[in-house]
């Protein structure tokens, strides 16, 4: 019977190993569309031109998680791009600057997760209040006027790389959190806890987990690491402007949701998560080779976010047929003990 | 629900007034527009009365689609770029085809719009995506297609005929055409959502979905049918936004999905569902509209206007909450004295 085969299969090829197969099919079409794609300088770039975005998934992917979404984070970026601008247009020292921005970022977040936690409001109305909120702030401190005159020594830190390899150094930062993501959610009573809140809160609640610290926590987190993305792209692009990341916060949204953390709460990996960024940026990278318009790339984002939760949805209900099948393929013949036990 | 003993029936009145959105909605748009007055007596001149219904008659339009899906907990962030694209669409048959009849453009564009919503409801319904996720990134996927459709050109007020753009110009009794419109939707849609059976479930959805699976209530096609209406409805803001602008670009639309969100909410319609009136919604829209012509005329520059408006949704939201939480003590309070 082929049916218990392919569902073992199913079973035992995880999300992860798909999207590691996806991504290595991804590199190969890459490189034989344009031999170009796999040249040094290209991969400089092209993990270069995500690294805003990759920064943003992580504290992202903790918060879907748990089941909250925040959909504030590009404008978090914006606000703090605009904040590093006026500031250094102020003449204040570059290093003060850096922590005054991460620390209206850390405001932001703060100001999210008490409006979550204390009034009980769903995150998705408040981020998405916020979302207006904080971008119409960073209109409000800069207008329309672009900042280019930023220091060299650290433009450099935005667009440079590692030395002797083809890392950006944004990318090596984003590496280094990843890991520590990776720790504190795979390896740390604080990542089983966002699992226990996605699963069933209340449950949480009464196992003695503080729901209302470790959301605050979340999003504080998130905003602090949305605005170091925020001064990572200012650098990277040597200008601060109110509109920079406009719409980041769809593809943040599609990599978490694609690297298999799921909205319903409670599933999904750090390694998912890394694994879907790495694909979103191959293929966008490698449709811009191939000149696929700014237009249709926004098109392709779009749909990742959608086909990312459709196919889970689509296996899933598939899988509950399958079972349905199985069963009442068992119950025509006389049940064998060794099924029973099962 | 009145009938406990109160020692003075003047706050009692009070109450009752302010437990209506509605009411206070209408006493603080009269005093923004005394006090904006006061300050500015062209606040109230023929010309800026009739600006001020013309910016407000599209949004408060896309409030009953909105407030039909937030009734039901549901979002329709994807409005914005559906307008955006029917509003290109109707220009460009009116270039390809000059001379076809208003109606028809009218027709077709709402058309359009019934199968973009159709698309977010065949999502959401049949995949089982959240609304949110499935009208994310639909919001992008329309805009993008409509970049990439419209590639850089533009419709000029010269291409359409005068006809067409009367609607969002001409007046009847000292109001626009196009507020008409708006205003005759409006009371189809308060009636049909308070006296219709139809209309009953989108509330009873939102108050308890698995109330409304036991009561034989079909989710699913109700659901469906929101997000068709919110499509629709956009169809039509769009060949209206034509009206109104003559001039349209693949830009078009963009970012009013906050807007309509906020007035909606601060219209009363409750982000948790259940609650709220079309009419509530088109006086939030009016409402937030006021506050804008305000800031305006109050010389602060538009830069705050954004911040402005992610702020009173904010507020709406964490009033909404309040006062649901208080609602819940006292009935809880009064519950615990029987």
């Amino acid at each position: 019977m082929s049916a218990p085969a392919t569902r073992r299969l199913t079973r035992r090829v995880s999300w992860e190993t798909l999207l590691a197969i996806l991504l290595v099919a991804a590199i190969a079409a890459g490189g034989i569309l344009n031999p170009d794609f796999l040249s040094a300088a290209n991969w400089t770039n092209l993990l270069a031109n995500f690294v805003e975005i990759a920064l943003m998934a992580l504290p992202l992917c903790l918060i879907v998680i748990a089941k909250e979404i925040d959909l504030s984070v590009a404008s978090i970026l914006g606000l703090s791009s605009a904040l590093l601008g006026v500031l250094w247009q102020a003449r204040v020292p570059m290093p003060i600057a850096i922590l005054l921005c991460l620390l209206a970022g850390a405001l932001a977040g703060a100001m999210n997760g008490y409006l979550i936690v204390r009034f009980g409001l769903p995150s998705l109305a408040v981020t998405i209040g916020t979302l207006g909120l904080y971008r119409g702030l960073a209109f409000v401190l800069l207008g329309d006027q672009a900042i280019a005159d930023f220091p060299p020594e650290y433009t450099e830190f935005g667009y440079g790389v590692v030395p002797f390899t083809f890392l950006p150094t944004p990318f090596a930062l984003f590496l280094l959190l990843a890991a520590v993501f990776w720790v504190l959610v795979h390896h740390t009573a604080f990542g089983r806890s966002l699992y226990a809140i996605g699963g069933n809160q209340t449950a949480a609640r009464f196992s003695g987990i503080n729901i209302n610290r470790t959301k605050m926590q979340l999003f504080v987190a998130s905003g602090i690491i949305s605005a170091l993305a925020g001064i990572i792209f200012t650098f990277r692009f040597a200008s601060a402007r109110a509109d920079n990341g406009t719409g980041f916060e769809l593809s943040a949204v599609a990599a978490v949701l694609l690297g298999g953390v799921t909205v319903q709460g409670g599933k999904g990996t750090v390694v998912g998560v890394v694994l879907s960024l790495l694909l979103i940026g191959v293929i966008n990278n490698a449709l811009t080779l191939v000149d696929v318009s700014n237009e249709i790339l926004t098109i392709v984002t779009g749909s990742l976010v959608i086909f990312s939760v459709l196919l889970p949805n689509f296996i899933a209900t598939a899988r509950e047929k399958l079972r349905v099948l199985a069963r009442q393929r068992q119950s025509a013949t006389p049940p064998s003990p060794s099924r029973q036990s099962s | 629900m009145m009938k406990e003993t109160t020692d003075n029936s003047g706050a009692q009145w009070l109450r009752v007034l302010l437990n209506s959105r509605e009411i206070s909605l209408l006493i603080l748009l009269a005093a923004l527009v005394l006090i904006t007055t006061a300050l500015n007596p062209r606040f109230l001149s023929a010309q800026s009365i009739k600006d001020l219904l013309l910016n407000v008659s599209i949004i408060a339009l896309l409030t009953i689609g909105q407030s039909i899906v937030i009734l039901m907990r549901q979002i329709d962030l994807s409005i914005s770029s559906i307008v955006g694209i029917t509003a290109f669409m109707s220009g460009t048959i009116f270039v390809n085809h000059p001379g076809t009849p208003t109606v028809v453009v009218i027709g077709v564009s709402m058309l359009a719009g019934l199968l973009l919503g159709g698309l977010n409801a065949a999502l959401i319904v049949w995949g089982r995506i959240p609304a949110l996720i499935t009208t994310l990134g639909t919001l992008y996927i329309f805009r993008g297609a409509n970049y990439a459709w419209v590639h850089g050109r533009q419709i000029n007020a010269a291409d359409i005929p005068s006809t067409f753009l009367s609607i969002g110009t001409s007046v009847f009794l000292g109001i626009p055409i196009l507020t008409w419109i708006v205003l005759l939707l409006l009371v189809f849609f308060s009636i049909s959502l308070r006296q219709y059976r139809g209309g009953r479930e989108y509330y009873a959805i939102g108050s308890n979905p698995n109330a409304a699976i036991l009561a034989g209530i079909n989710v699913n096609r109700r659901v469906a049918t929101g997000f068709l209406l919110s499509g629709m409805i956009a169809g039509l803001a769009g060949a209206l936004w034509l009206a109104r602008f003559g001039t349209v670009d693949a830009t078009a639309g963009t970012g009013i999905e906050l807007q309509v969100i906020t007035s909606t909410v601060v219209g009363g319609v409750a982000i948790t569902g259940g609650v709220g009136t079309v009419a509530g919604a088109a006086l939030g829209a009016l409402l937030m509209s006021v506050f804008s012509s305000t800031l305006v005329f109050l010389r602060v520059p538009s830069f705050w206007q954004q911040a402005f408006q992610g702020a009173m949704l904010l507020v709406a939201i964490a009033l909404d909450a309040y006062m649901a939480h208080r609602h819940a003590e006292r009935l809880r309070v009064k519950r615990s004295h029987v």
